[in-house]
């Protein structure tokens, strides 16, 4: 089982291409899918490699993407408030 | 899969104002990259989010006051700083943050930047250095290096740039750093020890603005300037300022270069009162003739 | 709100006008000033620096005016009441400043000791050629309060009244004084705390959730709030809706501009002040403000011992302009006399609020003395035969 999990918000992505380049063991690569803005999105093509080191948040400037360990997404539910609102 | 949303959220979500996203900037800016590491700085140093103001000026940059869930200030071009120093000044509990870019700070600002450093007012300045007036359609900056092609300056640059860390180390700040959208993690790192320190810090950030200046310049898009970053910078840790000025394509010195202890300005002030008035000086409180309750 | 006695130097005073001003931010609560060293406006903040270190609160002396007209402000969104001090060439540099506080509804004052212009002008001596100014120096739509002093004593009062005025309106005004008022030294009272009325910070109660930042009711001002205290607010100079976030609409500028204006101008009853003296059976009634007049009454004075029918309306408020009034005279007075030191300023006030009922004389002066009130009397008497 992998020891991370990405998670992408699609709509915000402007594929700018960080987060597929710096992924540390290149889980992601820009999928031929479109969003709503024309822009192609990463995907997820390796999800075993996926170490959750949330690199790929760290470069995303769109808030369009992070990374969370696998044992850390249930504590982290409980901790955080829920974004308020949704995405346009 | 093409994941929307599940049960886990973002760490910088709760730093953001969710509901006007998505953003201005262009694919492929930095600005939103080092807004992560701001959140990450903000996590780790576990700073008290209710007593953090940001106030920035006019420019892609200064957007950042109004995407980020705190009590955030929009204010005029180049004045920040003089803003910032008002609130901090009226309310020494606030940890003030300024969150600009190079040519608010630099030009129209940069007067009030090196009397704050000069000062040693308590703010912990963020440059976002594009080298560029980006807003506004790509104008020459203080910061833009030499030979570089913008829209005021058609047939290349011949300017000589500011090298800022060397002015605001010339002018007294007691942090100075340079890293670039690529060190993520190390300019975290700085703002966290930004937070950590009393007194005028800076943390320049040098960023692609690939809409107006890497592409007039014919230096790719957003990724290939990251990998510029990543390829061209080099660490110096305590290298001279003087030393750390930027050119069109060459290196890059990123890292810590000033780190030292002066008083800041409350300090002094708070001294010089006491030893001039003893017990006649009333600390400086927040009498607000507020409300009546 | 009482005053907070620690500031308020309650006594018999012979002090001049600057100083007197300094006394009344203190005593009106203001414990924050930016400023920067310019004639004749200096001493006022000189006074707070001195002042203000036993009073509690602070004062800094920035680099230059642009920093001085936005620290204070600052330190308003920090909690404080807060002022700077300037004079025209100082006054020219806040412009774009006092827009960002009537645009941020930043309740605050800015203190106009006028001088004579343009440009360097007359450093040491008077003039009033900064009325326009007031009203209308910085870009864009928007409305201001104008008080002008007459006196040390009103220097006092007044200043009360105009941090009273920018609080109650979340507006920037305008304190126009003149380096006569503000240089010359006369009896100032100021009474004991208890005494002295001031109006507190509109702050919000609302719990955190529920706050908007510029949402308002009936009267047009929205609540404020401080930066540290959880409630992560926005503020900007951008055309922004009631959640402070920027909304570039034609619908949203419209309805944020025409607030800004309308909070004042529906108001202007309650704002204007005036001093009236004999207006009842006058023919000709002499218009001024500021130093001018107390010279205008002199030639007032003459002018009924001749058997004029001369009547007096000085301005307290020029801003916004008491139109209302000037109509009301207009309909049974056949002319008004304004002598300003200026070459004719709120002259075309008050004839665009006559609108050809009554004529207007104009007694100009360029500044650097006051009038000889000889002049005046002229002109009164000229009036008073058309």
């Amino acid at each position: 089982m992998a020891k991370g999990r990405v998670s992408i918000v699609v709509e915000r992505c402007k594929a700018c291409g960080f987060c597929v380049e710096f992924c540390p063991t290149h889980v992601l690569a820009l999928s031929s899918a479109f969003n709503s803005k024309g822009y192609h999105p990463p995907h997820v093509v390796h999800p075993e490699k996926c170490s959750g080191c949330d690199l790929c948040g760290m470069y995303c400037p769109d808030f369009a993407i992070y990374g969370t360990k696998a044992q850390e997404a249930k504590i982290e539910e409980t901790k955080l408030q829920k974004p308020a609102g949704g995405e346009k | 899969m093409l994941n929307v949303l599940d049960d886990t959220i973002n760490p910088v979500e709760p730093f953001l104002r969710s509901d006007r996203m998505p953003h201005i900037w262009c694919p492929g800016c930095g600005i939103g990259t080092t807004v992560n590491s701001f959140a990450r700085a903000l996590i780790e140093s576990k700073v008290d989010l209710q007593s953090l103001a940001l106030v920035s000026g006019i420019g892609c940059t200064g957007r950042v006051a109004g995407y980020v869930k705190l009590d955030s200030f929009h204010t005029t071009h180049g004045r920040a700083i003089p803003f910032a120093t008002g609130l901090k000044l009226a309310n020494p509990q606030l940890n003030v943050v300024v969150y600009s870019g190079d040519g608010d700070l630099s030009a129209i600002g940069g007067n009030h930047l090196i009397h704050a450093a000069r000062r040693n007012i308590d703010l912990k300045v963020i440059c976002v250095n594009n080298l560029i007036y980006a807003m506004t359609g790509g104008q020459t900056a203080p910061t833009t290096p030499g030979h570089a092609t913008t829209s005021t300056n058609p047939y290349g640059t011949f300017e000589p740039a500011f090298n800022l860390p060397h002015l605001v180390d010339a002018a007294g700040a007691v942090y100075v750093a340079r890293w670039t959208t690529f060190h993520v993690r190390q300019l975290s790192r700085a703002i966290s020890e930004a937070f950590a320190k009393k007194g005028f810090s800076f943390i320049e950030v040098i960023s692609p603005c690939p809409t107006l200046y890497q592409r007039r310049n014919k230096m790719g898009d957003g990724l290939d300037t990251m990998k510029y970053y990543k390829e061209k910078s080099k660490v110096k840790n305590g290298a001279p300022t003087s030393e750390v000025g930027m050119t069109l394509s060459g290196e890059i010195a990123v890292g810590k270069f000033v780190d030292r202890e002066r008083p800041d300005y409350q300090t002094l002030m708070r001294a010089q009162y006491v030893e001039a008035l003893g017990d006649r000086y009333v600390e400086e409180a927040v009498e607000c003739a507020c409300s009546e309750g | 709100m009482r005053a907070d006695p620690h500031g308020v130097l309650t006594g018999t005073h012979f002090m001049d006008g600057d100083h007197a001003c300094c006394e009344g931010a203190l005593a009106a609560g203001a414990r924050f000033a930016a400023g920067y060293p310019i004639t004749p406006s200096t001493e006022v903040v000189e006074r707070f620096a001195s002042r203000v270190p036993t009073v509690g609160g602070s004062f800094i002396q920035m680099e230059d005016e642009l920093a001085a007209s936005i620290t204070l402000q600052g330190a308003v969104w920090g909690g404080a009441k807060a002022f700077t001090v300037t004079s025209g060439p100082g006054f020219s540099l806040m412009m774009e400043h006092i827009g960002y506080a009537a645009m941020t509804e930043t309740p605050c004052v800015f203190v106009d000791v006028q001088r004579g212009g343009p440009s360097t002008g007359l450093p040491t001596l008077p003039a009033q050629a900064d009325m326009m100014q007031a009203r209308w120096g910085s870009h864009g739509d928007y409305e201001i309060i104008a008080l002008c002093p007459n006196s040390p004593q009103e220097c006092f009062d007044l200043t009360i009244k105009a941090f009273n005025l920018s609080e109650e309106f979340r507006v920037p005004v305008m304190f126009m004084m003149d380096e006569v008022v503000g240089h010359m030294t006369e009896k100032v009272v100021i009474p004991p705390a208890d005494q002295i009325d001031v109006v507190p910070r509109k702050h919000t109660r609302k719990p955190v959730e529920e706050y908007l930042p510029y949402s308002t009711n009936g009267d047009m001002v929205p609540e404020m709030a401080h930066a540290g205290e959880g409630y992560k607010f926005h503020v900007t100079g951008l055309t922004h809706d009631e959640r402070g976030y920027p909304n570039m609409t034609p619908q949203t500028q419209d309805k944020l501009v025409r607030r800004l204006q309308n909070k004042i101008r529906v108001a202007a009853d309650r704002i204007c002040m005036f001093e009236e003296d004999r207006l009842d059976d006058a023919d000709v009634v002499v218009i001024s403000y500021g130093i001018t007049s107390r010279v205008a009454q002199r030639a007032i004075d003459l002018a009924r011992e001749r058997g004029l029918r001369v009547g007096k309306l000085r301005l307290i408020t020029a801003w916004p302009f008491p139109d209302k009034k000037i109509v009301e005279l207009a309909a049974h007075v056949k002319a008004f006399v304004v002598p300003e030191l200026n070459l004719g300023q709120m002259v075309r006030e008050v004839e665009r609020a006559a609108a050809g009922q009554a004529k207007t004389f104009a007694v100009p002066h360029a500044g650097g003395g006051v009038h000889n009130p000889d002049d005046i009397l002229s002109a009164i008497v000229e009036a008073t035969r058309c």
